[in-house]
């Protein structure tokens, strides 16, 4: 087993994988602690299946997709993050999510009826399967000075977060400038979701930025440990994913998930023998 | 001095007014109490007060004394809260945020004033725990806590001790009035509990459609509109 690992360790893309996986997992853990506890965890999914859509236009027009998918996604996060984010909530994410998703597949259907691995294209946007591992170096670097950004902003403004995660209204009120740290988050949650979506697809986007903050959220009471821990986490089990996905071939995206899902198990039952939360 | 004063407000959503023709002048160290019955528009006043939606009409002028970033509030509590991950600690320092500027981290001034609080609101040996362990009485505190990190000043209270028990209810209108008296800050105070309003207040403001009242707490026992609502409070209570 460990031979098989540095045969193919000595290829680029296995440690080009590793190094993308690392740290859109890390992004995705910091950002999902401040989603979830603020009720949106579901706008990852919203905003995937938006990129999903602007990714199969860039398809038809052969541009790199992330030159579209980064700016168009941005815009929605913004858009429906903002202004307190209850742009009639719930309604909005589903119907603008469903109709990207709609729209892009039925413009991959029209125009590129005669391609013949149609269905291996959307299968690979909406679950990831293969693509980490044909990462090209330039999509490294991009993805990793991207990353280093969203890093950096979290832990430049991480005690702003906190004040407009925990109490907006307070924040607002107080005089700090709740709506820009919003959009700023409503920015960086985009630029993250992108990333995701080369590891783990459209679809499974919602893993990565749920599972860690959960986890983190079962075992520790500080906000301080809950970020830690999920980071922690959520590094973990990409790098497990990715491994496992290595050895046996299976897909990266859901064997990063289905490790997201048994520490989570774990996390729970750990939980539950500490005599569970109080109220 | 003078630190605020409304001349002929009107405040309301979407351009439909709540309540209107308000007018009041508050000075350093007063203690008021905004009174009314549900809807009257008490809560709306206190949110255009904090700049959290703008005035239909009229002036709100804070004097030189007092800057945007020196109110500090109570709000009531939110859902998200119930169940937040963070320590009494956490919560309570993040009331000096509002004077961090860009600044990523907290001055060694801010750590102190936030200490300084705890042990005020014999809240220090909870320092460490968990907010959503605490009782209702002690996350209230915690929250005033942070409010007054967040001001030398005037502090905005919102209905304090909505679902609290009797004692606790008690405890906490003493800190405020301690609040108040010891460290000379401001009290604008949303409130149900007219009986409270009058023991500890100086000040009553009562929205109540366009027939307001503005005066000292002896000037409201005297006047029409508050023996009326004395009144019906008192067989309401019956």
């Amino acid at each position: 087993m460990l031979e098989k690992l540095q045969l193919y360790f000595a290829y680029d893309f296995v440690k080009f994988a590793l190094v993308v996986g690392v740290l859109v997992a890390l992004c995705a853990a910091l950002l999902g602690v401040t989603l979830v506890l603020k009720r949106y965890s579901m706008i990852g999914d919203g905003l995937s299946h938006m990129a999903f859509g602007a990714m199969t236009v860039a398809m038809l027009f052969s541009i790199a997709p992330i030159y579209l998918t980064l700016p168009v996604t941005v815009l929605s996060a913004v858009l429906l993050l903002r202004g307190g984010g209850k742009l009639k909530g719930d309604a909005a994410v589903a119907m603008l999510s469903v109709s990207s998703l709609a729209m892009g597949y039925l413009l991959l259907n029209i125009f590129k009826s005669k391609s013949a691995n149609l269905s291996g294209d959307v299968c690979a946007i909406l679950f990831g399967s293969t693509s980490i591992l044909t990462l090209k170096r330039s999509d490294v670097i991009l993805c990793a000075a991207l990353a280093a950004v969203v890093i950096f902003v979290y832990i430049f403004f991480y005690n702003k977060i906190f004040a407009v995660t925990f109490d907006e209204s307070f924040a607002r009120a107080t005089g700090t400038k709740a709506s820009m740290y919003n959009t700023l988050l409503a920015i960086i949650t985009a630029v993250v979701i992108v990333l995701s979506m080369n590891l783990v697809g459209a679809l499974l986007i919602s893993a990565l930025i749920v599972f860690p903050a959960l986890c983190g959220m079962r075992l520790f009471k500080s906000f301080r440990g809950v970020i830690i821990s999920a980071a922690i986490i959520s590094v973990c089990c990409a790098l497990a994913g990715i491994l496992i996905s290595i050895l046996y071939g299976t897909p990266v995206g859901s064997t990063i998930v289905a490790a997201d899902l048994a520490v989570f198990l774990v996390c729970v039952i750990i939980d539950l023998c500490k005599g569970g939360r109080k109220a | 001095m003078e630190l605020l004063r409304l001349t002929d407000v009107s405040v309301g959503y979407e351009g439909k007014p709540v309540a209107t023709g308000l007018s009041l002048t508050l000075q350093e160290g007063d203690y008021l109490c905004i009174v009314g019955e549900n809807g009257a528009g008490k809560s709306t006043l206190m949110k255009t007060l904090l700049n959290l939606r703008a005035p239909l009409s009229g002036s709100i002028v804070f004097s030189d004394a007092i800057a945007r970033n020196e109110i500090g509030y109570l709000p009531q509590q939110t859902l998200v809260q119930r169940d937040f991950p963070a320590t009494v600690w956490e919560v309570v320092i993040s009331g000096c945020l509002n004077r961090s500027g860009l600044r990523p981290f907290y001055t060694k001034a801010q750590k102190e004033t936030a200490q300084q609080w705890l042990e005020k609101l014999d809240m220090a040996s909870l320092k460490k725990r968990s907010y959503r362990a605490l009782s209702g009485g002690q996350q209230q505190r915690v929250l005033l806590a942070r409010a007054l990190c967040a001001t030398k000043k005037l502090l905005v209270l919102d209905e304090p001790v909505a679902g609290l028990d009797p004692i606790v209810t008690a405890d906490l209108y003493a800190l405020i009035q301690r609040i108040n008296r010891e460290d000379g800050i401001t009290i604008i105070m949303v409130s149900h509990d007219i009986g409270a309003a009058l023991q500890y207040a100086t000040h009553i403001l009562q929205v109540s459609g366009d027939n307001n009242f503005f005066g000292t707490v002896e000037e409201y026992r005297q006047s029409a509109l508050g023996s009326l609502f004395l009144g019906k409070a008192g067989e309401g209570h019956a």
